[in-house]
């Protein structure tokens, strides 16, 4: 039954997995520091005791825990691990690439591996170089592997939703920044939606932004600041993302800027130009793209400013595009 | 048929099956890299002797001795690696990365020492699932020195899971000697320091991996969590098809196919028992090939199917 809970976007992830450990008893939510202390950014609080065994505490050891979250999968289980920072991910990879993968193409679907993989990315004031980066191009990279990155309280909790139940592995990368931000209306107990899908965060008619992660909001605030008519699209489906939502908008508009927080060489913003200037759609202007500088990420919040995007530089861009 | 020829059998199986694919690798009808077990099949045998239906199998690269121990029928195994339609997986594993899980044998792996972590997976499902399942992990002696192994062990140890992790020591990390590669030779020893009851055996006598791996059983059947087994064997074969194993000091090979498992446990038999039962896994093996051969090869319009559900 639907019903409405304030929440923050940390609470509303959380009423996602408590809904999760309640319905689906193949469920198992493990990770590091996630059972008794309730996580690092205190987003699983309470479902040990609620839940019991089945929310547990792990070594700190990646490779193990997304090993065991494809060998639990493939009997059956699903497993919900948490990967406390997405760099941290990168040290079990080949439990992600080599093996959840290929598990059903490989088999022949004769096995699955219906696991989701929660992480956080992205960069906050004073973060290191390890506790900085934005991954998503390294998952979106890998087929076999889908990704989702919520932004709004809602979009988080529909998407824990739909990821656990997928019969996929999933990994769903939220960001720290908003776990304890204003709380929000969020529609809890509806239906579970399918996986994919777009949300569009403003329309306009001049041009189309294309964007993904916490970076959203600096977009719709330099949407704002110029009075750019804008279609602003969110995917918060990266895989499967919605290429035929952003080529009917850029037919409408025949303008492209893509902007994401990670950096540009090889990001998928290079992906959606691609896409979008091999489907021919005719462009006003030649399609351009907004994202962090090619240089590792420094701690110093004066020297990170320099190397990710600001507002004013998507402002500027969506000026000289539209002039 | 007695134990001891029942495991001769079961060794010549697999032995028929390796030089069978030799030849087919050879002539052109496999292509790519195989491993073969020749000379390591006791503990392929002897392990899964022990194994219930519902233990899940995790092996390596290596692996087409422990799936046709396992039951997988030989012709799917062969199909698999010429890649025909009606082998385990329609010809997308190959020698090196099939699985058949409905014989409970969950796969090959080839990424050094990854199947140890997913094993543990399929035990912690196991606390949950009321299966009574065990899962069984096998690698290499080089395996040890993949940090996943050590974390596997950890946490099936830490959270007391039925696991049995069991080390084919042949001596060579691929084409390196282990010992070089360590400074304690006994493998083992890590097993003991993560609080894992541990045994090293002669890995060329069935019987012997066979007693542990039930005692390994029951110890997990019994709450009381991981075993660790350190298997002694020799790979009589290369690393690979083709590998000229430069790296063998002169007179080991020889030495070694001396008291390689079938050799050794056919002295210990009637000479007309142990003829027929090679005879027997020969024309068993012959018979699969044949209707392996025959059958339609994979079908490049599939090649898009089942990446996702």
């Amino acid at each position: 039954m639907s019903e409405t809970a304030k929440l923050t976007y940390g609470g509303a992830i959380n009423a996602a997995l408590a809904r999760c450990l309640d319905q689906m008893p193949e469920t198992l939510l493990f990770g590091e520091d996630v059972a008794l202390p309730g996580g690092v950014f205190g987003v699983t609080r309470g479902l040990r005791k609620a839940y019991g065994e089945r929310v547990f505490d792990t070594p700190i050891s990646e490779t193990a825990m997304l090993g065991a979250a494809v060998g639990a999968a493939m009997m059956g289980r699903r497993p919900i691990v948490e990967i406390m920072w997405a760099d941290f991910m990168l040290v079990a990879f080949d439990q992600i690439v080599n093996q959840a993968a290929n598990v059903r193409y490989v088999s022949e679907g004769r096995l699955a591996a219906p696991m989701t993989i929660r992480t956080q990315q992205g960069n906050a004031p004073g973060a290191c170089a390890q506790h900085s980066q934005n991954l998503e191009a390294l998952l979106l990279h890998v087929p076999g592997i889908r990704v989702a990155m919520p932004v709004q309280a809602q979009d988080a909790y529909d998407l824990t939703l739909s990821a656990v139940t997928c019969d996929d592995p999933v990994v769903v990368i939220e960001n720290r920044t908003l776990y304890a931000g204003a709380k929000a209306e969020v529609q809890i107990g509806g239906p579970v939606a399918p996986i994919g899908g777009h949300r569009l965060r403003r329309a306009g008619a001049d041009i189309t932004v294309v964007t993904w992660g916490a970076i959203t909001s600096s977009v719709e605030a330099a949407v704002d600041a110029t009075g750019t008519s804008a279609d602003v699209i969110e995917a918060v489906w990266l895989n499967p993302f919605d290429t035929e939502a952003v080529l009917a908008s850029v037919r409408r508009t025949g303008r492209l800027l893509v902007v994401h927080e990670a950096n540009l060489t090889g990001g998928f913003g290079a992906e959606v130009v691609a896409r979008v200037t091999e489907s021919g759609v005719p462009l006003k202007t030649p399609p351009k793209r907004v994202g962090a500088k090619d240089t590792r990420i420094p701690a110093a919040v004066q020297l990170a400013r320099e190397v990710l995007p600001q507002t004013d530089e998507i402002a500027a861009a969506l000026k000289a595009m539209t002039r | 048929m007695n134990q001891q020829l029942a495991d001769l059998h079961a060794m010549w199986r697999i032995r028929a099956l390796e030089e069978t694919i030799l030849e087919l690798r050879l002539a052109g009808d496999i292509v790519g890299s195989v491993h073969l077990e020749n000379g390591q099949e006791a503990v392929a045998v002897g392990a899964c002797r022990q194994l219930r239906p519902q233990d899940a199998v995790f092996s390596t690269y290596r692996g087409h001795g422990w799936a046709l121990a396992r039951g997988v029928p030989p012709e799917k195994i062969l199909a698999e690696l010429l890649y025909r339609r009606t082998g385990v997986n329609g010809g997308r594993g190959g020698s090196a990365h099939f699985s058949a899980p409905e014989y409970g044998f969950y796969g090959e792996n080839s990424i050094v020492g990854a199947g140890a972590p997913i094993a543990v997976g399929a035990a912690l499902a196991a606390k949950f699932d009321g299966s009574g399942r065990v899962a069984l992990t096998v690698f290499g002696d080089g395996a040890m020195n993949q940090g996943g192994v050590t974390e596997a062990m950890n946490l099936a140890a830490a959270m007391d899971l039925p696991v049995v992790f069991v080390c084919e020591n042949n001596k060579y990390s691929e084409l390196t000697p282990i010992n070089d590669m360590v400074r304690n030779p006994d493998l083992s020893a890590r097993a003991h320091a993560l609080g894992i009851p541990a045994v090293r055996l002669d890995g060329n006598d069935p019987a012997q991996v066979a007693a542990a791996v039930g005692l390994a059983i029951t110890t997990a059947e019994h709450g009381r969590g991981p075993t660790f087994i350190e298997a002694h064997t020799r790979r009589i074969t290369g690393h690979y098809i083709g590998d000229a194993q430069t790296y063998r000091p002169p007179g080991e090979l020889e030495a070694d196919e001396k008291d390689e498992p079938i050799v050794r446990l056919a002295k210990a038999l009637n000479p007309d028992k142990q003829q027929e039962a090679e005879e027997k896994a020969r024309q068993e093996i012959a018979a699969a090939t044949e209707r392996a051969l025959a059958a339609p090869l994979a079908d490049p319009s599939t090649a898009r199917e089942h990446l996702y559900v």
